[in-house]
């Protein structure tokens, strides 16, 4: 037996090839949609992973630093050190903001690190070029994305930096690539406040006689002074010493400094189920009705091609064709569309992807899931085709 | 003779009733009709005396409302279909052939006949060398290749009558075969269809309303208000 579905196909392989690129970037729209969804996880995982932290310790009853505002006195990192377990702890600092180089500005999410080679918590694990930040002032590292390079000069708030070195893959959990700078300028430039509000500022406290006392010479300089220091951070990075486990060593850091301590799985939990799941719920929100609209398109082509088939269906029913055949010819007919589809899809995804501004991660088990979705919705698609044509009458053949 | 006609068909006290209560209407009051196999008859009477609606029923495709079809010893009808399988009784035993050719445009000439007994469950090749020996027996072996859009109209009707004998049906029903084609070539494709019933001992029904071919058969049923009524023709031509 031939192939009626192929050779109908390659008849009018015309028409299945247009409708099936006109699918395939419909599918290819869809698959960039799951990748964006992906490379959002994979940026949320890159983000902890180049933390270099197995804990984050945060102010209490916070989901800090990603997910809600937290914020630690910059000496607690000290005591922390000293808890059981504890190899290294580091403050840390972040805050997503415009960054102007030349002309042009840039948005990227502030690390404040404490200045030192790799591996301290904090700092980003490799460069691609350039060095480390080792000064407590004035450097920056910049990842590749920001479009910075070495040597420039960028400024945040009121502070220019110099770029001495670039890393790659560092971004927040917003996609934003991230500039790191030393921890002081960092806790500077979250604070800073404009000349105007520091003088109305010191205007009022000198106005206050409880901070203003004629007999106590030396308290207004000292209350002004605490005034204009920022001793905040956002989170403490921990690394936990070889051999111990990361919730054993949490648990007495959460009871004993009654500060908040997440462990690496439910930091992700914590990206990935609450910062990024309304983006998530969007983007599935889009696969749904890209899906809906893939069905549509498949089933009323599917549908028009059969009805133009009604003649040759008739005659072919007459000729004691079985239902089963004629039903099997369109089915394979949609399956090919989809499959034309797919190819198309999956080329055009893998093109676009480079270029979106955020990253788009195409993973093989989706575009495999993609691949079985098209062929249901395919298969369900032609459902209204193979019933109309199971109808045709085979006497119609006949005529009058 | 009438060793032949055990062999053919036979048809009696066929009736159809389309419809039901005051709609109702009788298409066909008692037809009875004998054809042999090699024979091939005309069926002639005006518009809507019946003439399609017997070949349907003859066709399998609608069901009679009395009477009895024989198809050589096999009963096919009697008060009712007397075969499981109506769709396998019309790919092996019926071939049809119709006013328009009405191939299948996606199949190559030699698929659109070998189609049939690859439904049948015939090999590939086996079909296609049938099909191709057909072909060649009715002139357009040339032409196999090529897709019916583009064959010439008297060749269409001539693949149209290849399928229709590729799987030897004891019967062929034709429905205005020649209606679109001019006399040359209507009288062209009636010699083949006599020809052929001779070759494959096949019997056939010609329906026709054309005037130019109507002398050509020996036998003719005259349909008039739903009953046939048996002439001779004047069987010219093709001796
Ligand atoms: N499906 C149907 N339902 C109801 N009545 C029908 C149906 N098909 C045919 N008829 C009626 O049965 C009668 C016979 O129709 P039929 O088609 O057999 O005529 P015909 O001899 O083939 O005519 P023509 O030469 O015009 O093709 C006509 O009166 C027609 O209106
Ligand atoms: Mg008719």
């Amino acid at each position: 037996m031939i192939s009626l579905a192929g050779r109908d196909i390659m008849h009018s392989w015309g028409k299945f090839v247009f409708t099936g690129v006109g699918l395939g970037l419909l599918i290819g729209v869809t698959l960039t949609m799951a990748g964006v969804y992906r490379g959002m996880v994979d940026d949320a995982k890159v983000l902890l992973d180049n933390s270099g932290a197995d804990l984050w310790v945060v102010q209490q009853d916070t989901l800090g630093p990603y997910a809600e505002p937290s914020s630690l006195y910059d000496d607690v990192y000290r005591t922390i050190r000293g808890m059981p377990g504890v190899d290294r702890a580091a403050n840390i600092t972040y805050l997503t903001m415009q960054v102007r180089q030349g002309q042009r500005d840039v948005r990227a999410m502030i690390v404040g690190v404490v200045p030192g080679g790799p591996g301290e918590p904090g700092q980003p694990g490799y460069l691609i070029a350039g060095r480390q930040i080792t000064r407590s002032h004035y450097e920056a590292v910049a990842d590749v994305a920001t479009g910075f390079k070495l040597g420039e000069r960028i400024q945040i708030r009121r502070n220019h930096y110099a770029v001495v070195g670039l890393t790659r893959r560092m971004v927040s959990s917003g996609g934003d690539p991230m500039v790191f700078i030393p921890l002081k300028d960092a806790q500077e430039a979250q604070f800073l406040k404009d000349n105007d509000a520091i003088a109305q500022q010191r205007r009022r406290t000198a106005g206050n006689p409880a901070f203003n006392r004629p007999g106590t010479p030396g308290l207004l300089d000292a209350v002004l002074a605490s005034q204009s220091i920022n001793p905040y951070i956002n989170a403490v990075l921990v690394q936990v010493k070889p051999g111990f486990i990361p919730e054993e060593v949490a648990e007495p850091i959460r009871r004993w400094k009654r500060l908040q301590v997440y462990t690496r799985v439910q930091m992700e939990e914590i990206l990935i189920g609450k910062l990024i799941a309304t983006a998530a719920k969007q983007i599935g929100m889009f696969l749904v009705i890209l899906a809906i609209v893939s069905a549509a398109i498949v089933a009323f082509i599917i549908y028009t091609l059969t009805l133009g088939k009604i003649r040759e269906i008739a005659v072919l029913k007459l000729i004691g064709t079985r239902n089963r055949t004629i039903a099997g010819m369109i089915m394979q007919q949609a399956l090919g569309l989809g499959l034309i589809g797919f190819v198309v899809g999956k080329i055009a995804a893998t093109f676009w992807a480079p270029i979106f501004p955020k990253y788009v991660l195409l993973e093989l088990g989706d575009a495999l899931l993609g691949f079985a979705g098209v062929f249901v919705i395919c298969a369900l698609a032609s459902v209204l085709a193979i019933r109309a044509a199971l109808k045709v009458d085979p006497a119609e053949a006949i005529g009058g | 003779m009438a060793d032949m006609l055990e062999k053919g068909i036979r048809i009696e006290g066929l009736r159809k009733r389309y419809g039901k209560g005051d709609t109702a209407l009788d298409a066909l009051k008692g037809v009875d009709m004998q054809v042999a196999p090699g024979e091939t008859v005309g069926l002639i009477g005006p518009s809507g005396s019946g003439k399609s609606t017997l070949l349907k029923c003859l066709g399998a495709v609608i069901e009679p409302t009395a009477g009895r079809m024989t198809l050589g010893e096999e009963v096919i009808y009697d008060d009712g279909w007397k075969i499981p399988d109506l769709r396998a009784l019309r790919r092996d035993k019926i071939g049809f052939v119709f006013q328009a050719p009405y191939l299948i445009p996606f199949l190559d000439v030699t698929d659109n006949v070998a189609l049939l007994p690859m439904l049948a469950g015939h090999p590939n090749a086996e079909s296609r060398k049938r099909a191709l020996e057909l072909l060649e027996a009715l002139d357009v072996a040339h032409r196999a290749k090529a897709m019916p859009s583009q064959l010439s109209g008297g060749e269409q009707q001539r693949v149209s009558i290849a399928r229709a004998l590729v799987n030897r049906p004891p019967v062929i029903l034709a429905d205005e075969p020649t209606a679109p084609l001019d006399s040359e070539r209507a009288l062209a494709v009636i010699r083949i269809l006599n020809q052929m019933a001779r070759q494959y001992e096949t019997a056939i029904i010609v329906v026709t309303h054309d005037e130019k071919i109507i002398p050509t058969f020996k036998r003719i049923y005259h349909i008039r208000d739903g009953k046939t009524q048996e002439e001779a023709g004047e069987g010219r031509a093709f001796e």
